[in-house]
């Protein structure tokens, strides 16, 4: 009965993406119709699928996926580990935190593109500023975050284990990360999309390679079904990542006793 | 010397540069295998007491010691219960009875084993593993007594164990916690407001009024286990309770005649 009931609600669900997305070709393919642009710079629908086409067919958009995936990973990935990490331990020494937190606060509000040309001249152009722009986008959030989700522990936690016995590190991983997980998670889930965003952002000033650059090429090449057939690449890998950090952040709340 | 000896016990707090007394000159001593029940209205600082002899709040006058020791930390070896339990919602009811057990380095299969013994003792064997949320508000307790249980310690300190109950199942639990302590021979020292709760359980009643928070009078009850709530006796020792608490009217001494 529940399995029927959530493949049901799937193909309800199914429905309700197909005649969205239909709906935006309309739309699309209209403007497409009324407008007086020349086919090379607004493109219609079926074209930017043809370019699609060919990118696959040619192996520049596995390329570009590639590339921007490995950005993507090694840079959110990290500052994830790192800014969690962080955070669990600040917000155990509130004290060391008061001192850090008005710094943070300084740099929290900076988009991370205005690090961009610093960068680029520090590292110079490749994968790194891309990774750099990332780490920035997902650090600040997310540790800000944790740091959050720590602090508001309930103290009960707190006593039992100091009852018990549990002392650091058995306390950090036993009680404090689960207890400041839900919270964590929907902060990790947040800076994906930022990230992703960032990711972007990043290959279209800092490097030659990624779905980014590719933007940046194709209109050089004055290619705009190339380009529309990316932007359209880069929402959906954006849905489709978030969709499974969504996956693994309910599985893990499901495993530590959280609502299913 | 008494097992737990209180002296001159007292604690302040300044709030806003004032001084505020929730714990003045309490002078207690309790031996081994008591149950005992602090008993007042809020603000009588029994938790405050209870968590100055647990080692979770120190007094800051006098001296509470344990054993012959001065406290001055939450020890192992007596463990706290709390009004909201204090389980852990990651941890299956098996798992959270074992947090104790992991603590102490026992392997793996002997702290399943001791877990479980004590989940049967509380009669939730059958939810080993379920989580916390799935369970009543008397079932999360009776876990949270199991995983006190299970540590076997000396003293079990208890907060308002069962005042977000309801008033049936307190007293399934009060029968429940009489059993076993006279099965796990424990010291437990009870904090209520409950009048007939405290009557019910403890072999001693410290009676406790407000500002500031002190000990009015400690009351023994001589009822021993098998107390029937409407027995005379019963009724005697509430008496008595109300009387220290200032609770009786002057009428009644005209019905005496």
């Amino acid at each position: 009965m529940g399995a029927k009931r959530g493949s049901m609600k799937r193909l309800i669900s199914l429905k309700y993406v197909i005649v969205s997305i239909l709906i935006l070709i309309a739309i699309w393919q209209f403007a497409f119709t009324i407008s007086d642009y020349s086919e090379a710079l607004f493109p219609s629908p079926l074209m930017a699928l043809q370019a699609l086409v060919e990118m696959i067919v040619d192996g520049t958009l596995i390329a570009s996926i590639g590339a921007s995936m490995y950005r993507f990973v090694i840079g959110y990935g990290l500052s994830v580990i790192i800014a969690v990490f962080l955070g669990l331990i600040l917000g155990s020494l509130p004290k060391v935190f008061n001192y850090i937190n008005p710094t943070l606060q300084l740099l929290r509000p900076i988009s991370p593109t205005a690090w961009m040309p610093f960068v680029v001249l520090l590292f110079g152009i490749g994968d790194l500023p891309a990774i750099v722009i990332i780490f920035i986008a997902a650090f600040f959030p997310v540790l800000l975050s944790t740091v959050s989700a720590v602090s508001k522990i309930d103290d009960i936690y707190f006593r039992v284990s100091d009852n018990f016995g549990i002392k650091q590190p058995a306390l950090m991983w036993k009680v404090i990360l689960p207890a400041a997980f839900p919270g964590i998670a929907n902060a990790i889930h947040l800076a994906l999309g930022s990230a992703w965003i960032f990711l972007v952002a990043g290959e279209m000033v800092g490097a030659q390679s990624g779905l980014g650059y590719q933007i940046i090429d194709a209109r050089n090449n004055i290619r705009a079904d190339i380009l529309l057939a990316t932007i359209l690449v880069i929402g959906l890998i954006g849905l489709l990542l978030d969709f499974l950090i969504g996956l693994a952040e309910k599985r893990i709340l499901k495993a530590w006793g959280g609502e299913s | 010397m008494s097992y737990i000896h209180i002296e001159n016990a007292g604690k302040t707090f300044v709030e806003n540069g004032i001084e505020f007394t929730a714990l003045s000159e309490v002078n207690l001593d309790i031996e081994k295998g008591e149950f005992i029940c602090l008993l007042g209205p809020s603000g009588c600082g029994k938790s405050t007491l209870l968590n100055a002899i647990a080692g979770f709040d120190l007094a800051n006058h006098g001296s509470v010691q344990i054993d012959g020791k001065e406290v001055k930390a939450p020890s192992t070896k007596n463990v706290t219960i709390f009004q909201n339990y204090g389980l852990l919602p990651w941890r299956t009811v098996v798992k959270n009875v074992e947090l104790g057990l992991e603590a102490q380095g026992i392997e793996k299969k002997t702290r399943r084993e001791k877990a479980l013994e004590y989940l049967k003792l509380v009669k939730l064997e059958d939810f080993a593993n379920s989580f916390p949320r799935q369970l009543s508000g008397g079932m999360k307790q009776r876990v949270a007594i199991a995983r006190a249980l299970a540590v076997e310690p000396d003293i079990i300190f208890m907060d308002e164990p069962f005042g977000a109950l309801d008033a049936i199942t307190r007293m399934k639990l009060q029968d429940d916690i009489l059993d076993i302590c006279k099965n796990e021979k424990k010291t437990i020292i009870f904090v209520t407001h409950d009048i007939d709760e405290a009557v019910y359980l403890a072999d001693r009643i410290v009676v406790m009024t407000p500002n500031p928070g002190k000990v009015k009078g400690v009351i023994t009850v001589p009822l021993h286990h098998f107390r029937d709530r409407t027995s005379g006796d019963f009724l005697l020792v509430r008496d008595k309770i109300f009387d220290l608490l200032n609770m009786k009217t002057e009428e009644n001494i005209e019905y005496n005649i």
